[in-house]
């Protein structure tokens, strides 16, 4: 058997979902005896047959896999339940391989996969996108490019209606129709304190603040993902604040920005000019705006 | 080999895999480490901490790179945009040399992220050695390739996995990163006696070393880099720093990591053996 080949057999073998007890199927990839499968180009030894050294790499790659999606969503867990989540994972990962080679962009499409298949998430589905979608955008935050940032009063300088600002790479602006930043911030509060010695009742009450914060009632919020310190934060954001930001992303000059934030607005005329001021403050103090504009990296 | 083309010409002595628990440890500690090895992958990113904890560990300590996806022996094309990436991170770190691991683990752009077995055939050392070269090329550092813990055998192969290894190094004129623990592994897996393999890797090819535990189950042992390192493997690190000389040495704790003290700790064994050779070398 040629190198080609030969890894693609085992790479289809290594690939097919565990068993529910988390063993290697006994039905090959495309039909057949796994056993006789695995036999035509695995050796046995005295201890192993084909089939058992062939399944200590299927276990290694779903165990790996699912450990990196538990890490990256812990949100979307808290929100499906345990069993639910790894049961998505699984048909997530049968349809959506890693096709990088660092593990962190398994999730890369979840959320547009996520749309494709709402019989995951039911009843829950808005949340549950919502969430994904905040968890995605931490990663991308977190190590997202940066460019030199314009202080304060380099912003003042370059004041003028026709000036394009840009957005530091690494920021994510987020419209939800669910305020899940609260709901991560309470499921990552629970795991990092689960790691704590701590008496029962304290975690059933973890478990159960959990629970109740997945069961969130619709209330539309706009986010900014950022980072502080290299640290990332999820910054609760004006309507307003988001529009002018989300379209000074795609381009817009800054008047064109900001008319298009107070579209829709209710604020009062008379107030809108020194709330833009101070927003701007705000934003060019965290160092949201950079000299030249470049999108976030694909990796 | 101390002092080698395959290792930059440096002479690095006993390093720490760099992990995510100690960076804090490190960097208020200033702890005395001769250099720290990092996951190329983990660092082949846009910005953000692990750069910035890169950096401030680049500005005190020398830091080599080792990766884990790129797979040599894949019958694929390399992956241009992890080149890439790759090269600039050699750039930053200028590393002297790169490591990573004679396997593969990827097929039609579709990622593992293990690092499988080889099949020990003459096609597969061609293919594997003409991507050493490719990547040497690009990176313009010098590469060692790492031999693999492995649990499964091919009935395709036609030669021992150190007569692979061999023959890939020599046709691809690289180095070689020895990983005395993985050579343990697979002996048990394999049946086979580790000291032949130490015994028949080209000493002046021996970049680094890799030691590392590994967990022992009923029918077999996996390379999980959680435990301290056993006496057989101790043995055999003595063995190929006898025939090597004094070369880079790295211990690998991935999984259950204790206090950078206790790694520190486990990997100063390992001078006990390195500094026979400089006796040796006295005398």
């Amino acid at each position: 058997m040629k190198l080609a080949a030969l890894q693609k057999h085992m790479t289809r073998a290594v690939m097919t979902p565990l068993t529910p007890s988390e063993h290697m199927q006994r039905r090959a990839p495309g039909g057949g005896d796994m056993r006789r499968y695995a036999s035509r180009f695995i050796k046995p030894n005295s201890r192993l047959t084909s089939f058992e050294r062939l399944e200590i790499y299927n276990r290694q790659y779903w165990w790996r896999l699912l450990a990196s999606m538990r890490e990256d969503f812990s949100g979307l867990q808290a929100v499906l339940g345990d069993r639910q989540f790894e049961a998505m994972s699984k048909a997530y990962i049968v349809d959506c391989p890693s096709t990088s080679f660092t593990l962190r962009n398994l999730g890369a499409k979840l959320e547009a996969w996520l749309r494709k298949h709402p019989k995951w998430a039911g009843k829950k589905q808005q949340l549950a996108l919502d969430i994904v979608r905040l968890e995605w955008a931490d990663i991308e935050a977190f190590d997202g490019k940066s460019e030199p940032a314009l202080r304060p009063e380099d912003l003042a300088a370059a004041a003028g209606g026709n000036i394009k600002l840009h957005l530091q790479p690494y920021i994510q602006l987020l419209d939800c129709k669910y305020p899940v930043d609260d709901l991560l911030l309470a499921v990552r509060d629970s795991g990092e304190d689960s790691t704590v010695a701590s008496n029962a009742f304290s975690e059933s009450k973890k478990r159960r603040r959990v629970r109740a914060t997945a069961q969130l009632k619709p209330s539309e919020i706009f986010l900014a993902v950022h980072r502080v310190d290299e640290s990332v934060y999820f910054r609760r954001l004006d309507r307003e604040e988001f529009e002018i930001l989300h379209a000074l992303r795609v381009g817009k000059t800054l008047d064109n920005a900001i008319a298009l934030g107070f579209r829709k607005s209710k604020m009062p005329v008379e107030r809108r000019a020194a709330t833009v001021q101070t927003w701007f403050q705000h934003w060019a103090t965290l160092g949201w705006f950079c000299q030249t504009q470049q999108k976030p990296g694909k990796h | 080999m101390p002092g080698s083309r395959f290792n930059g010409f440096t002479d690095y002595g006993i390093g720490i895999g760099l992990r995510s628990p100690h960076y804090e440890h490190i960097l208020t500690r200033k702890p005395v480490c001769d250099w720290f090895e990092i996951i190329s992958e983990n660092f082949m990113i846009d910005g953000g901490r692990p750069l910035r904890i890169l950096d401030e560990i680049l500005a005190q300590y020398r830091v080599v790179q080792h990766g884990v996806s790129m797979y040599f022996g894949s019958a694929e094309k390399l992956n241009r945009e992890h080149l890439k990436r790759l090269k600039d991170l050699v750039r930053r770190t200028k590393t002297p040399w790169v490591s990573d691991h004679l396997c593969w683990g990827s097929v039609d752009g579709r990622y593992t992220h293990d690092l499988l077995p080889m099949p020990y055939t003459f096609e597969a050392a061609k293919i594997t050695a003409q991507k050493v070269r490719e990547v040497r090329d690009f990176l313009e550092v010098p590469i060692a390739v790492e031999n693999v813990s492995s649990y499964a055998e091919f009935h395709v192969s036609e030669m021992t996995e150190w007569e692979f290894l061999n023959e890939v190094v020599e046709r691809a004129d690289c180095g070689i990163l020895l990983d005395v623990n993985n050579i343990y592994v697979s002996s048990q897996n394999h049946t086979f006696n580790p000291l032949d393999y130490v015994n028949s890797v080209p000493a002046e090819r021996v970049a680094q070393i890799h030691i590392a535990g590994h967990s022992k189950y009923r029918k077999y042992i996996l390379d999980t880099h959680d435990h301290p390192v056993i006496d057989p493997v101790w043995k055999l690190y003595e063995r190929a720093i006898q025939r090597v000389g004094h070369t880079a040495t790295l211990l690998e704790w991935d999984d259950s990591i204790p206090s950078f003290q206790e790694v520190h700790d486990e990997a100063m064994k390992a001078n006990k053996f390195l500094s026979s050779t400089l006796l040796a070398k006295a005398v």
